[in-house]
């Protein structure tokens, strides 16, 4: 095993009497997407800040890139590319400006042209930053995090207020990095997100780390069965006629936690026919990782 | 490979970039260069306010204050708004992470300053030369000295100030703390105008200070000691106060 881009043993931080994250071990490796995953408040961005010595930890050790954050920042700074989750634009300056300040703080930066082109960034390029979208800030906020060239990405929730298309973009990007041998750290609450980019997921919360794996392994265990009953179905008459767990994921839209079996499929139409019920639409797949993150974190809104 | 420029090299680029903010936005420019160069005018040439100037010319007493004010306007005024709006977006948190890190920060902030500073004294100063200003050349080297630990006072105390209270508290009181002290501050009016003891309140201060030492080492050419002293002591007071208290994130 190489030597890995970020390694954190036992960190802890707290904020007053809130601790924000607790014993936390988390590795990410070169020519590696690693996603952390996890609600709001689970203590992803803490965990990001104290990787690139923002904050200092309570307790534990942090390495990212063999430097330690705090020690070793002025080597530190130079290799790692950060997005931030607010932004940390200049609002008072204009889009292409910031840039060309960021870029001139390396000695070979990256073109800043090539970035312009890729994350189409001339349509706003002489704007105001303080009149930017959402998703315009984003793009601006990651050529910022890639202009240094960067040996280690560390990007807090890149796709959020993204449309469509620019998140493909975004992840079109990340994935190349990968491919050139960059070592990517990031933090998403978007599943399709972990899915499409992740070799490794680290699934925190409450500042815990409560699973990890690849997507594969963590998606492995058994199926599951989606249906849609728009009228006449309970989630417990279900559960009680097939013995298997069933909870209503909203109106009429209900999944059978269990081993996707004929003889389930057989239960299932029974049980819906006993009652009368139409089903208008039934799917039978592996879990996804929204499944698994849900059953892990519990389905009350943070 | 990713490598860092030299650090003078990002400082520079820092201290331009923040001499653009500092100008960039209008009322910023009004605050340090249309304001002090409108008062040079009106108070050099009209005599709608009586400053008591004694022998002399009104321009002498007034170019002094006026460079003392726009520094005031600057160093303070403006880089206390700028830093509290950039702390609120996470702007300096941000630049934390780049190479330039909170060391090439606190250098660029302090080189911004400085740059639009150079710029305000070359207009304010050329302007004043205009209406006839005979600044005495050997107070010079104290008149940059006195701006130097004035610049020093008022960027650690706009860095305390933004670093500590919420960004649209600064901009109230940062605004309000330039129009007290350009009134009543010892800045354009000079302090043996004022009463009693606002004149003795004013001087202790770093605008007062600053306005007098001008005043005396650009009039006289003579040494303003005492109010070198008093700005050595808040440049010293408000540097220690804001390494305590001020948080860059």
């Amino acid at each position: 095993m190489p030597e890995p881009a970020v390694e954190i043993r036992q960190l802890s931080k707290a904020y007053g009497p809130t601790q924000a994250v607790v014993d936390v071990e988390l590795e990410a490796f070169s020519g590696q997407v690693t996603a952390v995953l996890g609600p709001n408040g689970a203590g992803k961005t803490t965990t990001l800040e104290c990787l690139v010595g923002l904050r200092r930890p309570d307790g534990g050790t942090v390495r990212a890139l063999g430097l330690d954050p705090q020690r070793d920042a002025g080597r530190l700074r130079p290799r790692i590319g950060v997005m931030l989750q607010d932004g940390g634009l200049p609002n008072g300056a204009r889009a292409g400006q910031v840039l060309r300040h960021v870029a001139s703080l390396y000695a070979e930066p990256r073109p800043v042209e090539d970035l312009v082109e890729r994350l189409g960034l001339h349509d706003f390029w002489h704007t105001s930053v303080r009149v930017l979208s959402g998703g315009q800030r984003q793009r601006l906020a990651l050529a910022i995090a890639l202009v240094g060239r960067p040996e280690l990405v560390l990007l807090d929730e890149p796709s959020a207020g993204l449309d469509p298309q620019s998140r493909r973009v975004v992840w079109d990007l990340v994935s190349e990095l990968r491919d050139e041998g960059v070592a990517v750290l990031l933090t998403t609450h978007l599943m399709d997100e972990a899915e499409a980019l992740a070799d490794a997921v680290v699934v925190v919360d409450h500042g815990t780390v409560i699973a990890r794996g690849t997507v594969a392994e963590l998606t492995r265990s058994t199926g599951l069965v989606r249906l849609t009953v728009p009228d006449g179905l309970e989630a417990a008459e279900l559960s009680a006629a097939l013995g298997a767990p069933v909870r209503s994921t909203g109106p009429g839209c209900f999944v059978v936690d269990a081993d996707a079996s004929p003889e389930l499929l057989a239960a299932i139409t029974a049980a819906c026919a006993a009652q009368g019920a139409q089903i208008t639409s039934l799917d039978v797949g592996r879990r996804t990782l929204e499944d698994v993150f849900l059953d892990l974190t519990g389905r009350d809104l943070r | 490979m990713s490598a860092p420029a030299p650090p003078l090299r990002r400082v520079l680029a820092q201290s331009g970039f923040e001499a653009r903010a500092l100008l960039g936005r209008s009322e910023q420019v009004l605050l340090a260069l249309v304001l002090p160069a409108l008062a040079l005018v009106a108070l050099s040439a009209t005599d709608a306010v009586e400053l008591g100037l004694g022998e002399g010319r009104r321009v002498d007493v007034v170019a002094p204050g006026v460079i003392a004010l726009a520094v005031l306007a600057t160093a303070f005024t403006s880089q206390a708004i700028l830093t509290a709006f950039d702390r609120r977006a996470g702007v300096l948190r941000l630049l934390a992470t780049t190479p330039l890190g909170p060391g090439g920060l606190l250098g660029g902030t302090v080189g911004g300053v400085l740059v639009v500073q150079l710029l305000q004294v070359l207009v304010l100063g050329g302007i004043a030369l205009v209406l006839g200003w005979s600044p005495a050349l050997a107070g010079l080297g104290w008149a940059l000295l006195a701006i130097a630990l004035a610049t020093a006072s008022f960027t650690a105390l706009a860095l305390l100030l933004a670093g500590t209270l919420r960004a649209e508290a600064v901009l109230g009181l940062a605004n309000l703390v330039f129009v007290l002290l350009a009134a009543g501050g010892a800045v354009l009016i000079p302090a043996e105008r004022l009463p009693g003891p606002v004149a003795a309140l004013a001087t202790l201060l770093p605008s007062g200070a600053l306005g007098e030492a001008l005043r005396t080492a650009l009039s006289t050419g003579a040494l303003p000691g005492r109010e070198l002293a008093v700005l050595a002591v808040w440049a010293v007071l408000a540097s220690l106060a804001a390494r305590r208290w001020f948080r860059w994130f």
